[in-house]
């Protein structure tokens, strides 16, 4: 099976501050450090499963600049085998919309039978995935928790819902999906394996080479950032104090009362 | 033999007076046997007697082909005597252990099977053997009296003497049968056994003197990836560490085969001691059975598999903190931490690293700390609690301006609590008048226990970055509080300044009396002092700590049972600290409740993960109050006049 990853560089929430820059309408991107988003990666390493399993490529693709050449990098030293850029001045500034409509024009032009996209980006609105299926007139599902390959171009698939329960679905392919965490323990890339596919070619394609509608671009965008702050601290907590006896005691007296315990 | 020729290379050929002066002291000399009294004084006694018999059963034969047999009488005769009876009694003695098994013998189901069967058949084969001298020399003698000839007497006491005694009545032609019948059974079983050995345990007797003449010399070192290959070459070798029985090396392998299943290092291992799924005895004999397995003595060798989801589970290789115990108690030097360190690089290379440890990996990637903190808070320890006021500390930056570097690692710079030990430490070296200064956000994680956790790339470039920025800051000296960095700076490192620990610096300052200490506040605490692995058992760094410790005035010390060379590991350092092990508690709480037993209520530790380990460990125990942590630099500095 053609399987595509679509995957995002984001800024490392576990290895930054963020903090607001001074003009407030962004985060002081100064000392960031950035990976590959969390999602995404568990949906590369899920492709590359499936591949194991059952045959196929893996390839990875990116909307961005040179800078986000180093997430596609380490995602093919995971296994992907080709990792594509797609870059042009004019996708700069896209909402969700136009995103989605760059990558559906890039995915038109090759046979990609399966096409994943984390569940959301950090620093996103898990909207990507959604929209990509819609212009592509693909049949679509979120919070992925589980693929299984059957017979007859169809998947299994299983569904993280409320509650911790679990739902099976089978969907036609060629299809969308939205990857949850926590679907697969992503393998190790270190340096040895980045280094190793340091001189590979990744293809940058343009605006040109995709033939993108009109969405791509500052000027389509329906939806735009227009504040961006750091939330007041709040009162609603309250300090349980005293030995351990005691705490417990007041923990569980304060859960009966909520209603949390019966 | 054929596994050994497929094997890694593994360069042991040089300095052969040091090995040969070790394979005296701890093959000949038998040196490690008596730290298990017991068990050893038996070994060291067989060891002896196999000596002497290896002796008389060359004689033995020779006998049998000679014209006029007679064998050497006199003292010889008495000692060999004795040595037959001594290996007869200790056989005896053995059988019966293992018949009346201890609890430390158990084979659990999922590391194999016991080969007690093996062991005690070997046994009893060497009981007959030396029963059958017995009759030999026992019906001669006692022929000899009844002929009323002239002969030599018999050790007083021994086998034969008994023999001889018990026979001295029975008929002649009897006598002769006996003799003859105990010539032939004893020669009979000597071959088999001769041809059986390299079959079972009692080969180690030989494949040890290889062992131990081979054994490695550098401890604190981790062996290169592959050996005879340059760092800057590594790109280029296809696959990184042991993922099949054949990439180990040709001396690993031969561990395999000498190992005599005595499990001294389990009873020592704190991985086994906690339950984690780890025992070394059993890592050692699953990989030797495999051996056996696919290099039939007929038949085609079948090798290629791979180790880990065969023989070993991926648990149990990063269950490991490396601290030594098992390498410090094994008589015959068989090694551990490379073997492990080899098994993690295979994994690393093929992307099977646990998921609890990526994410501080990762961190070390791109930010060379595994806390994922940003590099210019390196150096914040310095600003907190109001410390620069009374205690400057200068960072380096590039120009020669301090003779001695203070080496601080990621977890004392970043820990909210272990930043303490490093502001103990800086007013310690500004006491003492040392000119120093530190990295700040130059100096990238030391980059230890990345590499003993198999990520050699990793590890590499964290070197060459602080080998850079270490080089150009100037400096003549190196000092640390970390005993891990002070390791890597040591052993892993090369072409940086001397590196001291600060335990041996205050040894020195307190000695040469730059440091002055007031006596202790509290006359009744009982201070008991934990070895870290990575400055005791791996440097050697026993006495400098507990010198200081016994020059503060009135400072009660008393010594855990498990000390020095046998000290019990808190949990593990750097990367130890972020995996999730299974396991059925603590080594830190287990590590808390000896210093308890030994009557102490404050543990003092050199170690910023210790203590991080202990401290933990106190709560979980429940002994808050009761128990307390510090560090040596921690209390060298409350002490300080």
């Amino acid at each position: 099976m053609e399987i595509l990853v679509c995957a995002k560089r984001v800024p490392d929430t576990s290895e930054n501050e963020i903090e607001l820059n001074a003009a407030g309408n962004d985060i002081e991107r100064g000392d960031l450090v950035y990976s590959v988003n969390e999602a995404d990666n568990y949906a590369v390493e899920e492709a590359l499963e499936i591949v194991e399993r059952t045959g196929g490529t893996v390839t990875v693709v990116t909307v961005g600049d040179d800078d986000d050449e180093e997430i596609l990098r380490r995602e093919m030293a995971m296994g992907a085998k080709q990792a594509v850029l797609l870059s042009d001045e004019a996708f700069e500034g896209s909402d969700g919309r136009g995103i989605a409509s760059i990558l559906a024009a890039f995915v038109r032009k090759g046979h990609y039978e399966l096409i994943l996209t984390g569940v959301q980006a950090d620093d996103g609105a898990a909207q990507v995935g959604g929209m990509l299926a819609a212009m592509l007139d693909c049949p679509f599902a979120s919070l992925v928790t589980s693929i299984e390959v059957l017979e007859g171009g169809k998947l299994k698939i299983g569904r993280e819902i409320e509650g911790g329960n679990k739902e099976l679905y089978e969907i036609d392919l060629p299809c969308v999906l939205s990857i949850q965490t926590g679907i697969n323990e992503p393998r190790y890339v270190g340096m040895r394996g980045i280094r190793q596919v340091a001189s590979v070619p990744i293809p940058t394609l343009h605006k040109a080479d995709l033939g993108v509608n009109g969405f791509a671009g500052k000027a389509a965008a329906r939806v735009t950032r227009t504040d961006y702050f750091t939330p007041t601290a709040g009162h609603g907590a309250e300090m349980l104090t005293g030995n351990h006896d005691e705490i417990i005691g007041k923990l569980i007296e304060l859960l009966k009362s909520k209603g949390g315990l019966t | 033999m054929t596994p050994l020729l497929r094997g890694e290379r593994d360069p042991r050929f040089d300095r052969p007076w040091t090995r040969l002066g070790r394979l005296l002291k701890f093959w000949f000399g038998q040196w490690r046997h008596p730290r298990y009294l017991a068990a050893g004084i038996v070994h060291i006694f067989l060891f002896a007697g196999f000596m002497v018999l290896v002796v008389h059963t060359g004689l033995f034969m020779a006998l049998g082909t000679s014209a006029h047999p007679s064998m050497p009488g006199g003292l010889y005769a008495a000692i060999s005597d004795y040595a037959a009876t001594i290996v007869f009694i200790c056989m005896m003695a053995l059988i019966v252990r293992r018949l009346l098994k201890p609890a430390r013998y158990a084979v659990p189901a999922r590391y194999g099977k016991a080969h007690t069967a093996d062991a005690i058949f070997l046994l009893a084969l060497i009981a007959l053997l030396m029963a059958a001298d017995g009759v030999f020399e026992g019906s001669l003698a006692a022929s000899q009296a009844a002929l009323r000839v002239p002969a030599e007497s018999l050790a007083i006491f021994s086998m034969p003497w008994i023999l001889a005694r018990a026979l001295v009545s029975a008929p002649l032609p009897m006598l002769a049968n006996l003799y003859l019948g105990a010539y032939l059974v004893h020669e009979l079983a000597f071959f088999f056994l001769l041809c059986y050995r390299p079959f079972g345990i009692q080969f180690h007797v030989e494949t040890s003197l290889f062992t131990v003449y081979f054994a490695k010399l550098d401890r604190g070192t981790v062996k290169p990836v592959r050996w005879g290959v340059p760092d800057d070459k590594l790109d280029q070798v296809k696959s990184f560490g042991v993922k099949t029985f054949e990439d180990f090396t040709w001396k690993h392998m031969l561990d395999f085969y000498s190992c005599a299943d005595c499990g001294r290092c389990s009873d020592q291992c704190p991985a086994n001691a906690v339950g984690r799924p780890l025992s070394p005895r059993f890592l050692t004999t699953k990989a030797r059975d495999y051996a056996f397995r696919h290099y039939p003595m007929f038949g085609a060798a079948g090798n290629g598999h791979a180790l880990v989801g065969e023989i070993y589970s991926e648990d149990e290789i990063w269950s490991c903190t490396t601290c030594g115990a098992c390498e410090a108690e094994c008589p015959l030097l068989v090694e551990y931490i490379d073997k492990i360190v080899d098994l993690r690089r295979g994994l690393v290379d093929d992307g099977k690293v646990p998921q609890s440890l990526q994410k501080p990996l990762k961190a070390l990637e791109s930010r060379g700390n595994p806390f994922g903190k940003m590099e210019k808070k390196k150096a914040d320890w310095i600003k907190n609690n109001g410390f620069q006021q009374s205690c400057t500390v200068r960072i380096l930056n590039g120009e020669p301006a301090a003779d001695t570097l203070y080496f601080v690692d990621s977890i004392t710079s970043f820990d909210d609590r272990i930043q303490a030990i490093g502001r103990a430490t800086a007013k310690i070296l500004d006491k003492a008048g040392e000119n120093f200064g530190i990295l700040g956000a130059a100096e990238k994680d030391s980059g230890h226990d990345v590499r003993r956790f198999g990520e050699e790339t990793l590890f590499m470039a964290l070197r060459e970055h602080n080998t850079e920025a270490i080089q150009a800051s100037g400096v003549r000296r190196i000092v640390t509080s970390d005993p891990h960095a002070f390791n890597a700076l040591k052993h892993d490192y090369k072409d940086v300044p001397p590196v001291e620990h600060i335990s041996q610096f205050m040894a020195r300052a307190v000695r040469e009396g730059h440091i002055k200490l007031n006596a202790v506040e509290n006359g009744n605490n009982v201070y008991t002092y934990h070895d870290p692995c990575y400055l005791g058992r791996h440097n050697g760094v026993y006495d400098a700590p507990r010198e200081v410790l016994d020059a503060v005035p009135g400072l009660q010390r008393v010594e855990m049972a498990r000390s020095r060379d046998r000290s019990f590991c808190c949990g593990g350092g750097g990367l130890a600290l972020f995996y999730e092990p299974t396991e059925t508690e603590r080594m830190g709480v287990k590590r808390v409740q000896m210093a308890a037993e030994a009557g102490a209520n404050v543990i003092v530790t050199a170690c910023p993960f210790c203590m991080v380990n202990m401290e933990d460990a106190i709560k979980v125990a429940g002994m808050e109050g009761k128990m307390a942590a510090i560090d040596l630099a921690e209390l060298v500095e409350k002490q300080m006049r």
